[in-house]
């Protein structure tokens, strides 16, 4: 289990060193996600009030976006120099290589969420501070969700000439019920009188996609990597 | 690793024949060199017996053990330079090498990443980032990278590409030294002249078939040209 877990271990530190050193993932998913929010804000708020829920809608379509131009440029640089199959390569468990790229990617999601959220909450005037403990909660298993069918399909696609279509195709059905459960969890959070019997529902449904995708895409990485 | 048999392999990808029956047997101690033009299935054989890729029929088996039922085991045992470099241009030589030091385990990394610099005559830019060396220096940090765990059977892929007169002789010299320590190389390459002061053996391939070598003393090329003449139309 120790080597699991170095393995792990080395593979993030190894994207977070490159990481700082271009900052190319960082800038563009950033940009990206808060011209998002700034084109909803502009287009929905009208005399400074939003439609109902729409603050948790857009949070997650800007989540969604930001993630999948994440996860499509992380393997698109393993891809440059064929690294995915020096890391293949290795004598370490196939599955703990998936886990390292895993994390690499919902350290950069944070980052852009820890930017998204306070956006949302002055562009939308949602009440973030209401609940921050279950937000937060809320976000990470969301976006665990998302990240771990979107990891293994990336990594599957690398050496597909059509990835960048492919990867929206394959990752937004399997992931539409992770979003309605993030969506609809934000919004009972984020609402003037915030419900959190419904976001607990909400959150408990988040939890159960995270273990059975996890489970799914740790079971099946190492077979559909090797053809 | 005592052996390593390819028997009876085939790889398609859909309905294309990438390998059709290949089947050969080599020793610890050769060096192999895997010949035929463009298209004609070396990267994908070579990336079978890297257990990147599985046959679609037929076997490889490692000594006495497959690549399905040894796993992580059989893959510390073997080597790989690609004609992609496996390298980050992000990191330096020395944090490329340490960091494939530490995925595969290896006891002592400051001293094994060292070693290897020197190998690849790099120890004064050790700390230069990989992306601004040139195609002959980065071919010697992956070459390097490629040994470090010292593997019992080194597959390299177009080795000479790109390199100078200087940096072929390293690498000529590299895979002898690697050859009497016991160790099996097979190699992919176009470079006949090269390979044939290398080799100790040669596999054609064409058209993904493997083809007989009429052996007979001639020089590589002309036994190379006679298999692809030899071709089925």
């Amino acid at each position: 289990m120790s080597a699991f877990f170095r393995v792990v271990w080395i593979v993030v530190k190894k994207d977070v060193t490159v990481e700082v050193r271009s900052l190319e993932l960082v800038l563009t998913t950033v940009f990206f996600a808060v011209t998002v929010v700034l084109m909803f804000a502009f287009g929905l708020v009208v005399q400074g009030a939003a439609i109902d829920d729409v603050s948790a809608a857009i949070l997650w379509i800007a989540i969604a976006f930001s993630g999948t131009l994440a996860l499509g440029r992380t393997f698109e640089r393993e891809r440059q120099n064929d690294t995915l199959r020096a890391l293949l390569l290795a004598p370490a468990d196939r599955p703990a290589i998936y886990v390292g790229k895993l994390i690499g990617i919902l350290l950069l999601l944070a980052l852009v969420e820890a930017v998204l959220v306070p956006l949302i909450g002055l562009f939308f005037n949602a009440p973030i501070f209401a609940h921050p403990g279950r937000l937060v909660l809320m976000l990470v298993a969301g976006t665990i969700g998302f990240c771990a069918v979107g990891t293994l399909f990336a990594a599957m696609l690398v050496r597909a000439r059509t990835r960048d279509v492919l990867l929206p195709i394959m990752l937004y059905p399997m992931t539409v019920p992770v979003m309605i459960a993030g969506v609809r969890g934000t919004a009972a959070l984020l609402q003037p009188a915030p419900d959190l019997a419904m976001a607990q529902f909400w959150l408990g449904l988040l939890g159960a996609f995270d273990v059975v995708f996890l489970i799914l895409a740790l079971w099946t990485f190492d077979p559909v990597m090797t053809d | 690793m005592n052996q390593l048999t390819v028997a009876g392999v085939s790889k398609y990808f859909g309905r294309r024949k990438a390998l059709t029956n290949v089947t050969f047997t080599c020793e610890p101690g050769q060096i192999v060199g895997l010949l035929g033009p463009n298209g004609a299935g070396k990267s994908t054989l070579l990336n079978i017996l890297a257990t990147l890729l599985s046959p679609s029929k037929g076997a490889v088996t490692y000594g006495d053990r497959s690549a399905v039922d040894g796993g992580a085991e059989i893959r510390g045992r073997i080597g790989m330079l690609g004609h992609d470099l496996f390298l980050y241009p992000e990191l330096t030589a020395r944090e490329n090498l340490a960091f494939f030091a530490e995925l595969y385990g290896l006891p002592d990394v400051s001293r094994v990443v060292t070693h290897a610099l020197e190998q690849a005559g790099l120890s004064a830019r050790a700390d230069d980032y990989v992306s601004g060396f040139s195609r002959g220096m980065r071919q010697r940090v992956a070459l390097e990278r490629a040994l470090l765990h010292d593997p019992a059977l080194v597959l390299l892929d177009e080795p000479f590409t790109g390199l100078d007169q200087a940096s072929t002789a390293a690498l000529v010299s590299r895979l002898r030294d690697r050859q009497r320590a016991g160790r099996l190389i097979i190699l992919a390459t176009h470079d006949l002249d090269i390979a044939d002061t290398l080799v100790t053996r040669a596999i054609f391939l064409i058209d993904g078939k493997p083809v007989e070598d009429a052996g007979g003393g001639r020089p590589l090329r002309e036994r190379y040209q006679a298999a692809v003449a030899a071709r089925p139309a």
